[in-house]
């Protein structure tokens, strides 16, 4: 009856498995986890509305209150934009929208994993369940955001494609995007609070290199910072998508979509071989 | 059932441990950036401010054996539990385990105060690695046990602590697994609850390996057929729990001896303190007689006086007391012996400190009291866990 019984072995030896050794392992761990992300993730989120009055509000309010600031400015001629070729409140709302979609992806992990210091080094559970927990969360939060890009799409009597669903696919981009980043930064974010007041920096000024309020520049050499910034391509082609349904830049948006996953693949395990590095210096 | 292979093996595990947290911190960067660019860690070595918390530790348990794990505090027990664990890694040796861990280091983990105990039973079980089938399953007998039925649908926040503790206990006791993991924890809750853990703890260590910290050193005498001494890293193994602890409590009694309290109003003086076996030997025994004797001065104006003994366990529980007879002991003006014999002591083996007060017949006052003064060490048959041994026949 001892051979059936799942064995786990402990040794100091920190030799990185072969690559399909850590597919499977990452697979393996997923489906170990799907469970307990999703009752995190449902925990959060419950936890999360029903000590607030505004509740979802606090989706809404504000992207939409950057845009407005946005839209104020540039209807007074404060700030001299080029021309953009949707209405530009339009274009801003959607913007700011898109953004916070990928701010709020970006803290995510750091966010979750963080809150789980304790359970960390108490309990052994699957690590996946924490990113499993901050994706889904991510995606809830995206979920409500869509609803103001539809009320503005409907608002502003944008005609309607089928193509505008396929934003949605962007948006998951854009959050995986962020999920990367965020877990790439978790560890070391865990071990020192330095990281968590870097990310409030790091996104102000990423979203004035982002074409968030403004069209992309076309003057070297802003133009040349926006393009290495990974965020546009996705970000435009999925303002593009949401209010017209089609990219006017395919090839790019679609090299951007795979160096993401990439991306995304290698920031999970970088998170994979560091979670237990970082966790023995949260008992210590 | 086979009790062949062992559930539980440990082979020459090391883990070492760093004093400052700046230096945890950065070596925690440092071995995280080697980690990641593929290089071996070094961890056979020590680096500054780093030290072994646990030293060349090596055993195996299987099916039906519990093991406890004892030893002063920062001995490096957790440490051992949650390598055993899967949380921290060793730095040398390997650990293997068989079988479903159920770890009860950490009661309630993950509750959110904000939600209910109900959805609190979900989140905290699945954490524990049970599926929501499994807690479906058990619902029912984890509120039937933790004893919250009326409030199920109660934020967790406004539970008294020892409601969550029971809880926390509850949805733990439904793990089924084949190695426990149990760090201490039963020292909570009310007297009746407690009772109900342990028979929790038994049902499971009838099927199971299971690992037992505590100071507690009856429950560890009562459940452990085996025991792990740990002092500074270092570990001693006993297959004989009593022996075990008995050279804890030397260890122990090494590392701390207490001065005691003394207080006195200068009416009374208390010189030359001894506790005796039979006469002639200073060892005492359980069973053999027993004497403590001291010398008293007692101030011109005090005509007789009133001298209490008591001694006392190791947790400072009062376990026997004893009375001179009013106005036995008269002031003579000089410096007398005063003594007390007991032809057999009860006590059973183990170490205990002895408290002494003298009060003044006339008026009642108290003109001494020297709290553990001065601890001894009852020798006999292996401990019991009892304090007291009856003295007595079998007959057939």
């Amino acid at each position: 009856m001892h051979s059936n019984l799942p064995v786990a072995v402990y040794t100091p030896d920190s030799r990185q498995p072969m690559f399909t050794q850590v597919l499977k392992e990452i697979w393996r761990d997923l489906k170990a986890s799907r469970e307990l992300a999703w009752r995190l993730m449902v925990r959060d989120i419950r936890a999360h509305y029903r000590q607030s009055l505004l509740g979802i509000g606090w989706s809404f309010i504000p992207p939409l209150v950057t845009a407005l600031i946005f839209i104020v400015l540039h209807s007074r001629k404060i700030i001299a934009l080029n021309e953009t070729s949707l209405p530009y409140p339009v274009f801003a709302i959607v913007g700011t929208v898109l953004w916070h979609i990928f701010v709020y992806s970006l803290t995510v992990p750091l966010k979750v994993v963080g809150e789980s210091k304790p359970l960390l080094c108490k309990i052994n559970f699957p690590k996946e369940a924490l990113i499993l927990s901050s994706f889904g969360q991510a995606l809830f939060n995206l979920g409500i955001k869509v609803v103001i890009l539809v009320l503005t799409v409907i608002l502003f009597k944008i005609p309607l494609t089928w193509g505008m669903l396929l934003s949605l696919v962007a948006m998951v981009l854009l959050i995986l995007l962020g999920i990367a980043v965020g877990l790439l930064f978790t560890p070391l974010g865990i071990l020192y609070t330095d990281i968590a007041q870097g990310f409030t920096i790091l996104t102000t000024l990423w979203f004035f290199i982002t074409p968030v309020v403004y069209p992309p520049p076309v003057e070297f050499p802003l133009s040349l910072v926006v393009m290495l910034n990974p965020v546009t391509p996705i970000l435009v082609g999925a303002r593009e998508l949401a209010t017209g349904g089609v990219v006017h830049n395919p090839i790019l948006f679609c090299v951007m979509s795979i160096v993401i996953l990439l991306f995304l693949f290698m920031a999970w395990i970088v998170f994979r071989v560091s979670m237990p590095i970082v966790v023995e210096r949260l008992s210590a | 059932m086979s009790a062949g292979e062992p559930l539980v093996k440990v082979e020459d595990v090391s883990k070492k441990f760093c004093r400052d947290l700046k230096h945890s911190l950065w070596y925690g960067v440092h071995d995280l950036t080697r980690a990641l660019v593929g290089h071996d860690r070094n961890r056979g070595e020590l680096r500054k401010d780093e030290f072994w918390a646990i030293r060349e530790v090596s055993f195996e348990l299987r099916r039906g054996e519990c093991l406890g794990l004892i030893g002063p505090n920062g001995a490096g027990k957790s440490t051992l539990l949650k390598m055993l664990n899967g949380i921290l890694t060793p730095d040398k040796g390997k650990i293997t385990m068989r079988g479903r861990v159920g770890a009860l280091i950490e009661l309630g983990a993950g509750f959110n105060p904000i939600l209910s105990g109900r959805e609190n039973i979900y989140v905290n079980g699945s954490i524990l690695g049970l599926s929501k089938r499994e807690i479906d399953r058990k619902f029912d007998a984890i509120v039937d046990f933790a004893e919250i039925e009326e409030f199920l649908n109660t934020p967790v926040q406004s539970y008294s602590s020892g409601m969550k503790v029971r809880l926390g206990f509850a949805i733990a006791a439904q793990l089924e697994p084949d190695v426990l993991l149990l760090d201490e924890i039963l020292a909570v809750g009310d007297a009746g609850f407690r009772a109900k853990c342990y028979d929790a703890i038994y049902s499971i260590l009838r099927n199971a390996t299971v690992i037992f910290v505590s100071h507690n050193m009856g429950s560890i005498n009562r459940m452990c057929n085996a025991v792990l001494l740990l002092e500074k890293g270092n570990a001693r193994f006993f297959t004989n729990p009593a022996e075990g602890i008995t050279t804890y409590f030397d260890v122990a009694d090494r590392s701390r001896a207490t001065g005691g309290m003394r207080y006195s109003d200068g009416q009374a003086l208390i010189e030359n303190l001894q506790i005796k076996g039979r006469t002639g030997m200073e060892d005492i025994y359980c069973g053999k007689p027993f004497e403590v004797s001291f010398e008293l001065w007692l101030s011109p104006k005090i005509r007789s006086a009133t001298v209490t003994l008591t001694i006392l366990s190791r947790d400072q529980v009062p376990l026997a007391f004893t009375r001179s007879e009013k106005g036995r002991i008269m002031n003579t003006g000089r410096r007398e012996t005063v003594r007390f014999l007991s032809s057999q002591l009860t006590l059973s083996p183990e170490r205990y400190s002895l408290s002494i007060t003298v009060f003044n017949d006339d008026k009642m006052e108290q003109l001494l009291w020297y709290f553990n003064v001065a601890s001894f060490l009852v020798k006999g048959e292996l401990y019991s866990g009892a304090p007291v041994t009856l003295l007595g026949e079998w007959k057939l």
